[in-house]
């Protein structure tokens, strides 16, 4: 186990400096001049000057990049130029929101993606089967920005059930942080009104991130507890004379799972690449929202410290599904 | 057979609905299983004689399968009309069943302590109150039974993985399972067939003297001749879904009567006086979506007749044998 941990973990940090390099490069390739966004429209060309000098922008490419990583090794992920703070300082304040995001929407995927593709199998081809699939298959076609905007037309404005943007009311504080996530420092602080506002503003964005992924949930869980049906050893449950709903519940769906929880695993990571989306329509304040201000201010250092973070969370989702994997089956267990 | 047998299927005939039509897997089967009788029911691959034997605990998944005629009376209760509750509180209880490859019949993510447990268990809801066990009773009863199928260090075993055993080894913990709710009948679906030679001697030891001390009914499913001698006193030969003859083991061997036994007895090779080329039935099986009228072995046979347009009846010729063939007349004698 530990062997295998070590091995991953160098992994994870070729791959992260596989991304840096490419994230870099292709932002500071793309069109586009930084400094003059930020000196602004009447700016001379002297100011604009003196800010390209500042970021180091008027240096060869590959001493930027060279300036770059030596500040990633100690731990300084460059300045934004414009907001002119750290990007660092930045990422702590808006990587809890996305996570709190994420999480939710991952385990209202989970929740009722599971069950669902369990429905659906013990009753393969009837009106319910049809049914449920017409509503999975929508719902992986389904663009999630145009989702989230209809979600808002009817739910927000419409019929205002819900707040249409943002994450809390405008006129309330957060909690004082424990764990960083609105939902949960609210909870543990027993601040009954603020849990419920930030839970309000919470279901549309949530629900518009966990669609697509419920999903395929949905259908890979399906076509696995069919084909584990199938199997030898649940023809054995029966003629032992286990009932249907362990058989289900526990012999099957435990053998699903492991392509199920594979599903899963993607399904979280495509959820962090896609708060880029949903942050954007819903307003929400976090890593996905930030990274879309610094492509539109060409801001390179926003650009890669987000790319960053969101790919070194979706590693790290891979290598905990592996573990997971071990956990369900004993097979695995002994390899790693 | 003066008695009425414990278990009696009766006119029984089977279908699969498939894309390609109506695929005719069994055509009206008559067998009778007496209290303490070990019957073997042997046929080539696809002749039925596995679903006849799931059919019995309604294994047969329904779609595509549909009983199509007949009867399966248990102690005079028909298992085809029988709800999917009363046949959980039949399945391991009274009749239960261990199958071919114990690879694939044991879950490979729990252990099989747990699912021994599991099945105990389960039995629990069906049993009178003072025989009922907690799970830590359950546990100590699992690997008694485990002990009882000769398994080396139940203890041990019992938390292990069934990925982590031998195939003779997980066989016995199928067994172990199947007889765990003390039943009445064993039925066994070739249950060696996937197993080493020596480990299938091992396995038929066991089975022989599982029937014996538990007072067991067996029906026991192969196509290998060997074991029917080894294990059976009477014999059903089935050839593409229907019952060609039904025989004592002894007469069967000596007097196989339907031409289709005829040529399997011939195709068995006798080391030493065998000329090398090994000897079998000419022509090949019919085709269940549209089989022939009547018998289905007549275009194989080289005594058919104009008459086995018809299925003939399961007709008595001897003391211990009944063949379902036109050339034994009205006295038993071809």
């Amino acid at each position: 186990m530990t062997r295998f941990l070590a091995k991953r973990g160098i992994l994870i940090g070729v791959m992260l400096l596989g991304l840096l390099t490419l994230t870099f490069f292709i932002s500071h390739v793309a069109p586009g001049d930084p400094a003059h966004l930020r000196a602004g429209p009447d700016a001379t060309p002297e100011m604009v000057e003196v800010i390209r000098v500042k970021y180091g922008l008027d240096k060869p490419l590959m001493t930027q990049f060279y300036v770059y990583l030596k500040g990633m090794l100690v731990g300084d992920w460059g300045e934004s130029i414009h907001s002119s703070r750290k990007v660092w300082d930045e990422l702590v304040i808006y990587f809890p929101n996305t996570a709190e995001l994420v999480i939710f929407s991952i385990l209202i995927a989970i929740v009722l993606g599971v069950p669902i593709g369990v429905l659906a199998a013990v009753n393969q081809n009837t009106a319910i089967d049809h049914f449920l699939r017409v509503l999975s298959i929508s719902g992986v076609a389904l663009p999630m920005f145009w989702l989230g905007l209809m979600l808002q037309l009817f739910f927000a404005l419409k019929h205002p059930l819900f707040p249409l943007n943002g994450q809390l009311h405008v006129l309330l504080d957060p909690p004082d942080p424990i764990t960083h996530l609105i939902l949960v420092d609210s909870l543990l602080r027993g601040q009954w009104s603020l849990f419920i506002n930030a839970a309000q503003h919470m279901v549309l964005p949530a629900l518009t991130l966990s669609v697509p992924g419920m999903a395929s949930i949905i259908r890979v869980n399906r076509a696995e507890m069919l084909e584990t049906l199938n199997k030898d050893y649940i023809v054995n449950a029966r003629a032992q004379g286990l009932s249907a709903f362990r058989i289900i519940g526990m012999y099957a769906l435990r053998n699903a799972m492991l392509a199920t929880m594979a599903m899963i695993g993607l399904r979280f990571g495509w959820m962090l690449g896609g708060t880029v989306m949903v942050e954007t329509v819903f307003d929400w304040p976090g890593v996905g929202l930030y990274a879309v201000n610094g492509a539109i201010n060409n801001d390179f250092a926003p650009i890669i410290g987000s790319t960053i973070v969101l790919g070194f969370f979706f590693m790290l989702t891979n290598l905990v599904i592996d573990i997971i994997y071990g956990v369900l089956d004993p097979r695995v267990r002994t390899q790693i | 057979m003066s008695e009425s047998p414990l278990l009696s299927i009766q006119d029984f005939s089977l279908e699969f609905n498939t894309f390609d039509g109506v695929y005719q897997a069994i055509a009206d089967v008559n067998i009778d299983l007496a209290k303490g009788e070990s019957l073997g029911i042997v046929g080539e691959t696809g002749c039925g004689k596995s679903v006849t034997a799931k059919s019995i605990l309604k294994l047969v998944p329904s779609p595509p399968g549909r009983v199509r005629a007949g009867r399966i009376l248990f102690n005079g209760e028909d298992l085809v009309q029988a709800s999917e509750e009363r046949m959980r509180a039949i399945r391991g209880l009274d009749i239960a069943m261990i199958f071919q490859d114990p690879m694939t019949f044991l879950n490979p993510v729990f252990t099989v302590g747990n699912q021994l447990v599991d099945v105990i268990m389960a039995h629990q809801r069906f049993l009178p109150q003072r025989e009922s066990r907690s799970r830590r009773e359950a546990r100590d009863y699992a690997i008694e039974m485990l002990r009882k199928v000769h398994l080396p260090n139940p203890e041990t075993q019992f938390h292990n993985y069934p990925h982590q055993l031998s195939g003779g080894m997980r066989q016995r913990v199928l067994i172990a399972m199947a007889l765990s709710g003390r039943p009445q009948i064993l039925i066994a679906d070739e249950p060696t067939t996937a197993l080493d030679v020596t480990i299938q001697a091992q396995i038929l030891d066991l089975i022989g003297e599982l029937m014996k001390d538990l007072g067991l009914s067996v029906i026991l499913i192969t196509h290998d001749l060997g074991v029917v001698a080894l294990l059976c006193n009477r014999v059903v030969v089935m050839y593409s879904g229907q019952v060609v003859e039904d025989a004592s083991v002894k007469a069967l061997f000596d007097n196989p009567a339907h031409p289709y036994t005829q040529g399997l007895l011939a195709a068995v090779p006798h080391p030493g006086r065998s000329s090398g080329v090994l000897s079998g039935i000419p022509g090949q099986l019919p085709n269940l979506l549209d089989p022939p009228k009547g018998c289905r072995f007549q275009a194989r046979c080289s005594k058919a007749m104009a008459a086995c347009g018809e299925m003939a009846p399961l007709k008595r010729i001897g003391k211990d044998q009944s063949v379902a063939c036109w050339l034994y007349g009205e006295d038993g004698h071809a």
